[in-house]
């Protein structure tokens, strides 16, 4: 007959404590991407480990480069208008005003109020599908599946908007120098309203399913903490940057488009850390939903182009078809480019993934000479090298996540 | 409000700009470090948000740092302009001590146009792989780009493949008005040159790596 054997196990926690100060652990490098759902795109992080924490991160991007600023240099104004799409290729509609808007400060040229709402309305809707599809995947990074399914389907009903409105799903390149493509179809605003009312309840339901999730927010919480000094010193702009209890907003600090006409607020973290950059987004949503109520229920009627932008905006189609001087200037800026004078500007618009800066130089025509991106994605990422280290490598994909960057921009 | 007559005054080493929308001042290259730090220190200008470089091919000096810094209190931009003192291997002053963002936009710099930026960290090519021999937005860099060999030496031995240029130089493109429609998809106004027969090669001297 088997003796029987009584087996303690004693105070585990004490005796896998010790045994954590013995074990001895080796330095371990890994790379994750260029292609890895965690990564959002192409981005290649170069990691070294420590058992389970990260000790060094180095990003290395490039991967998507495309030239983008080469290319503007060969190529008139309006012709690089759908280049713009493919930046933050998540917010096209976006970029297009944003470039739009350099130019035309450069050439000095403001747009009718009607133009300026149509850009106010379309920025806050880019905004909305950029921030729907950042938190939903933001969700899945963090684990919750679900909440990216409601936030999808949202998307795709804006994406019926803007079809509606530019003829394309994703890359819209709406702008045009001084001016937009088109005016609003009919209804087209009446749509866009149905859509703000019929949001907030799946933000709603979003909302119960991540801002009180236990799960979420132990992995958001206290991680990835940026403080003050560093998103200053480091660029940061945005969600990122107000997250971390700065308060700056280029819509309200510098406005553009007539922004300053609307009334909303601007959300502001106060320790800077994942939980918080998602806070600040989800607030955002509703105030961008709060600017487009406003904006439709006060949609100024009038011209939607500057009339007065000669050799830049091309004039209305009949009148080319019927009129020997509108068709010479049509073909002159086909041709030739908007013509847009000697000078230098920088400008940034508030995108939702940050400040996107224009710095255009000028030698008059219609090519510019030089022609900076300045891209939110790219300033976000560069302070990963000095956040990452400390964490657990399950917390970099929700670092990851938080900062909602995108490599067509960062890498341009 | 500093504006641009301002700093002038009390920095006698600065020279204004003219610009159309944002103040904008020139700053000697050995004295940009001391200016940076003062308006960072003094002005509350505390963020770097850009920093660029303009070629201007012909002209010397050739190349020009752009750097824009905006107040997050005050919310004005400033402009400062560093010219490099030489065209041949031009150099500035790095930033990336006082602006940790300017690390980044400082690699790009060197990495595009082959402007080396003393004491930084790690002043390396960013966008564009370790060994690529040229900077793309120098201005005698040709759009379509030069034929070079892939970054993985493995991978070329294998598939004998480069990087080849685009097959679309010459800048805006034409469409002939006649012929088959298949005939008349826009092409370069250059037709010296077919994808079957390539362009006639033009040297450009490759730029030596530091």
């Amino acid at each position: 007959m088997k003796q029987k054997t009584e087996i303690s196990l004693g105070d585990v926690a004490s005796r896998s404590a010790q045994a954590e100060s013995e074990i001895p652990t080796e330095r371990m490098a890994l790379n994750v991407g260029p292609s890895h759902p965690t990564t959002h795109g192409v981005l290649r992080l170069l990691i070294e480990m420590d058992g389970d924490v990260v000790t060094k991160c180095e990003p290395v991007i490039g991967y998507l480069h495309r030239g983008d600023e080469k290319i503007a240099e060969s190529m008139t104004y309006n012709q690089f208008v759908p280049f713009t799409d493919r930046l933050d290729y998540l917010a096209p509609l976006a970029n297009n005003v944003a470039y739009a808007i350099a130019v035309e400060q450069l050439a000095s040229i403001t747009i009718p109020e009607r133009g300026q709402a149509l850009r106010v309305l379309i920025c806050e809707l880019a905004r909305l599908s950029s921030h729907l599809l950042g938190l939903g995947v933001y969700g899945m990074d963090a684990g919750a599946w679900t909440p990216f399914m409601y936030t999808f389907t949202e998307r795709e009903k804006l994406y019926d908007l803007f079809e509606k409105l530019t003829g394309a799903r994703f890359t819209t390149s709406y702008t045009r120098i001084g001016g937009v493509a088109r005016d609003v179809p009919e209804g087209w605003l009446g749509e866009v309203k149905k859509f703000c009312n019929e949001l907030p309840k799946t933000l709603n339901d979003v909302d119960k399913l991540l801002t009180r999730n236990r799960i979420f927010y132990d992995r958001t919480k206290g991680v990835g903490t940026i403080s003050k000094e560093d998103a200053l010193a480091y660029g940061l702009t945005g969600a990122n940057l107000r997250a971390c209890g700065i308060d700056l907003d280029l819509r309200k600090d510098k406005p553009y488009s007539g922004y300053e006409q609307y009334d909303f607020d601007v959300p502001i973290g106060s320790t800077g850390d994942c939980y918080d950059r998602y806070l600040v987004r989800m607030e955002e949503i509703y105030q961008s939903i709060r600017i487009c109520h406003q904006v439709i229920d006060k949609f100024p009627s009038g011209p939607w182009y500057a009339e007065d932008a000669e050799k830049i905006f091309a004039p209305p189609k009949d009148k080319i078809l019927t009129s020997m001087e509108e068709l010479i200037q049509n073909f002159m800026i086909v041709t030739e480019g908007p013509q847009i004078p000697e000078g230098e500007v920088y400008f940034e618009a508030e995108n939702p993934k940050g400040a996107l800066g224009f710095f255009i130089v000028s030698k008059g025509g219609g090519v510019p000479y030089r022609m900076k991106i300045r891209a939110p994605s790219f300033s976000a990422l560069s302070i990963l090298e000095k956040m990452a280290p400390g964490h657990m490598l399950t917390d970099l994909t929700v670092i990851l996540g938080s900062l909602d960057f995108v490599m067509g921009e960062c890498d341009r | 409000m500093q504006t641009a007559p301002e700093f002038l005054r009390n920095y006698d080493f600065l020279s204004e700009r003219e610009t159309g929308d944002c103040p904008s001042v020139l700053c000697p290259a050995d004295r940009v470090i001391e200016f940076v730090k003062e308006l960072r220190d003094v002005h509350g200008y505390d963020m770097l948000v850009d920093l660029t470089a303009v070629d201007w091919d012909k002209e010397s000096p050739r190349f020009m740092v752009i750097c824009h810094f905006l107040s997050s209190q005050k919310h004005l931009y400033l402009r400062v302009a560093v010219n490099c003192p030489e065209d041949e291997s031009p150099e500035v002053p790095s930033l990336a001590e006082i602006f940790p963002a300017a690390d980044w936009h400082e690699r790009e710099c060197f990495d595009m146009f082959g402007i080396r930026f003393k004491d930084h960290p790690n002043l390396k090519r960013i966008l564009m792989w370790d060994d690529y021999p040229y900077y793309p937005l120098r201005k005698e860099f040709p759009l379509a780009g030069i034929e070079t060999p892939l970054p993985s030496a493995e991978i070329a031995e294998v598939t004998g493949t480069k990087v080849k240029p685009a097959p679309m130089m010459g800048g805006p493109f034409v469409a002939p008005a006649e012929g088959h429609v298949s005939e008349s998809e826009p092409r370069a106004r250059d037709e010296s040159w077919t994808e079957d027969e390539p362009k006639p090669a033009k040297k450009i001297p490759e730029t030596k790596r530091q």
